[in-house]
């Protein structure tokens, strides 16, 4: 590149810093840096620890994007400090960035975190290929093209973090497996010869820990630096469960069959039937809520639930086009 | 500039749980001279749920909608980030998988339909940003909301996958940085508060089968609002305004603080900024009172 076209710009780096075996409280140290456009965020994180601070510490291995030990966060959002360049993140953040690390309560020094939860829940899905391979084949396991692609993307996995440390429900509920190990899981599911499949799957099924407690925010898919999409493996692991009857969480899995009735039934979701029929007698819980919003008016009646027009059609492509049974 | 019109797709709470909703669209759509033709026959999007169980049928029923709006040939507009992405979604799959596409209208041709793509598909807030323009909403205030500081709530199902959704409008969205709402809530005058939560998740989705999760993000997301003196919240989704408008007292429980705010749908700003009545806005159907106007 001709050395004309580097622009340089003028950044302040509020940096977390924090020593677990000497800090009560973590601090931000702010670090005023020109940047030029050719670098990346662990330019600066190697510029804090070289020529400002040598006690800085953070995590890096490849600088090449692929294993993953640099990710972390800026103004929240996940970073693979390798990968980033800084003028961009300053395009959308302005001039001023925050560097913390991936889980700041999970901090060990500055950048570096206990990844300990992020192992262990990839070590409950089997993170490996559980074949019965007899000693000596006498064919050779042919997977073909197609059955590949359908584990390529999974495969690319770093295990950097970004997707499990951007998780909301990781935040709030230990149990939850997390969209990291969730793409682990689904990366020998999908592969024809895994024969772990349905204990694999069992484990994903459960509640708390598993895909059915996933919000849905697509806050993994944003953060993962390789593209891989971990909520499209979580909604695979979702219907793999309806295929292989691996039903471990009844009102998860009648939550998502209701909408295929209501349609059925009205074209619309009809809220209330639906809240019933995933509940059951627990239904009862939701009184005093639906209670307030039927004074205000927010609770329509079964006998007043509105109909698509046309509900012939839904009703009949519903018949031709439905691939599960529940 | 020619009248705008679009293809209405309401989704189904806007029919049944937020009626107000409903009001609010029709009332500024007439304040603005926008013209909506809406989707009676569509059904629902499956609410990112159909396609747990269901991804073929969810696919099916969709293209039907987006089906409806291409025979008007006019963009199909939602007013639910839900009904948007999976709206959104369909239509991706579709426009890059001519075989799947295939299979699709090979179901939709047997009623009469087809799912050609010519169709946009594009949330009401985007809607009014790109072809409206937030200037002429600007100039058309007639009760600026200058003595409020109204806290902007996203909700995930506009914002992210952002590359997705980034197809569905002209104005880029950053979902670690969002502005569309910022800059709404200021054409109307009002003071936009800036907090962590705004860009954050709801709950909604997971509430029935993991309510203690759910009702955590919820109160996170109303404390985050309170703790930068919002007066109020506003939402493009129906969905986040259920669950911040009236699952208050869950979220209390769940993060151990009482927090309730009232909480309007974006809809429903515009339309007081522009002289709507708060009847026109339902705003009689909260349950966190809106105690304010």
């Amino acid at each position: 590149m001709d050395n004309n076209s580097i622009t340089t710009k003028d950044v302040t780096f509020k940096v977390f810093r924090f020593n677990s075996e000497t800090d009560y409280l973590p601090m931000y140290k702010e670090y005023k840096m020109e940047v030029t456009s050719e670098e990346v965020v662990l330019d600066i994180l190697d510029r804090i620890k070289w020529d400002i601070d040598g006690s800085f510490s953070y995590r890096r291995s490849c600088r090449h994007g692929i294993c993953g030990a640099c990710a972390i966060q800026v103004n929240g959002k996940a970073t693979l400090a390798c990968k980033v360049n800084l003028h961009s993140l300053t395009e959308t953040f302005g001039d001023e960035l925050i560097i913390e690390p991936q889980s700041t309560k999970r901090a060990v020094k500055d950048m570096i975190i206990d990844k300990s939860d992020f192992w262990e829940k990839h070590a409950q899905v089997k993170p490996y290929l559980d074949s019965h391979i007899e000693e000596h084949p006498e064919m050779e396991c042919m997977v073909s093209i197609e059955e590949n692609d359908r584990i390529m993307e999974a495969d690319l996995c770093i295990q950097c973090g970004a997707c499990h440390y951007a998780c909301p429900v990781v935040e709030i509920n230990e149990q939850f497996i997390g969209p990291a190990a969730f793409v682990k899981a689904y990366r020998f599911e999908a592969d024809i010869r895994d024969d772990a499949h349905i204990e694999r799957l069992e484990e994903c099924a459960l509640p708390e820990q598993g895909v059915w407690d996933c919000v849905k925010c697509f806050e993994c898919a944003e953060a993962c630096p390789k593209e891989i999409n971990p909520i499209e493996k979580i909604t695979s692991l979702h219907q793999m469960i309806f295929k292989d009857k691996v039903y471990k969480n009844g009102v998860a899995e009648r939550h998502a069959v209701g909408f295929a009735h209501s349609i059925k039934k009205h074209g619309l979701l009809d809220e209330g039937q639906l809240v019933l029929y995933s509940e059951g007698p627990s239904i009862v819980k939701h009184i005093p809520v639906a209670l307030q919003m039927f004074k205000k008016g927010k609770i329509v009646m079964p006998w007043n639930m509105p109909k698509s027009d046309n509900l012939d059609e839904i009703q009949k492509l519903i018949k031709s086009s439905s691939t599960t049974k529940y | 500039m020619s009248k705008l019109k679009y293809a209405l797709f309401t989704g189904c709470t806007a029919k049944e749980s937020t009626p107000e909703q409903m009001m609010s669209t029709m009332a500024v759509a007439k304040k603005l001279d926008i013209e909506l033709i809406e989707l009676t026959e569509a059904s629902c999007c499956g609410a990112s749920h159909l396609q747990d169980y269901d991804d073929f049928l969810s696919l099916v029923l969709n293209a039907r909608n987006i089906a409806y709006a291409e025979k008007h040939g006019l963009t199909m507009v939602t007013i639910c980030n839900t009904c948007q992405l999976n709206t959104a979604m369909t239509k991706h799959r579709l426009d890059n998988n001519a075989e799947l596409k295939a299979r699709v209208n090979e179901k939709l041709g047997e009623v009469g339909l087809e799912y050609k793509g010519t169709s946009l598909v594009t949330h009401f807030l985007y809607a009014i940003i790109d072809d409206f323009g937030l200037d002429k909403i600007k100039e058309m205030v007639v009760k600026p909301l200058s003595q409020f500081n109204i806290a902007p709530f996203y909700g995930c199902h506009n914002i992210r996958p952002s590359e997705l959704q980034n197809e569905s409008h002209k104005t880029p969205e950053n979902p670690y940085n969002p502005t569309s709402l910022d800059d709404l809530i200021i054409a109307c005058g009002g003071q936009n508060v800036d907090y962590d939560e705004k860009n954050k998740c709801c709950g909604f989705h997971a509430e029935l089968q993991a309510p203690k999760t759910a009702a955590t993000l919820t109160g996170n997301a109303i404390a985050g609002a309170m703790d930068q003196n919002a007066d109020w919240m506003v939402t493009p989704c129906p969905l986040c305004h259920l669950k911040l408008d009236t699952q208050y007292h869950h979220a209390s429980v769940a993060i151990g603080r009482e927090v309730k705010l009232p909480v309007l749908h974006m809809q429903q700003m515009i339309g007081l900024a522009l002289g709507c009545s708060t009847e026109e806005l339902g705003l009689k159907h909260h349950v966190s009172e809106v105690d304010f106007v």
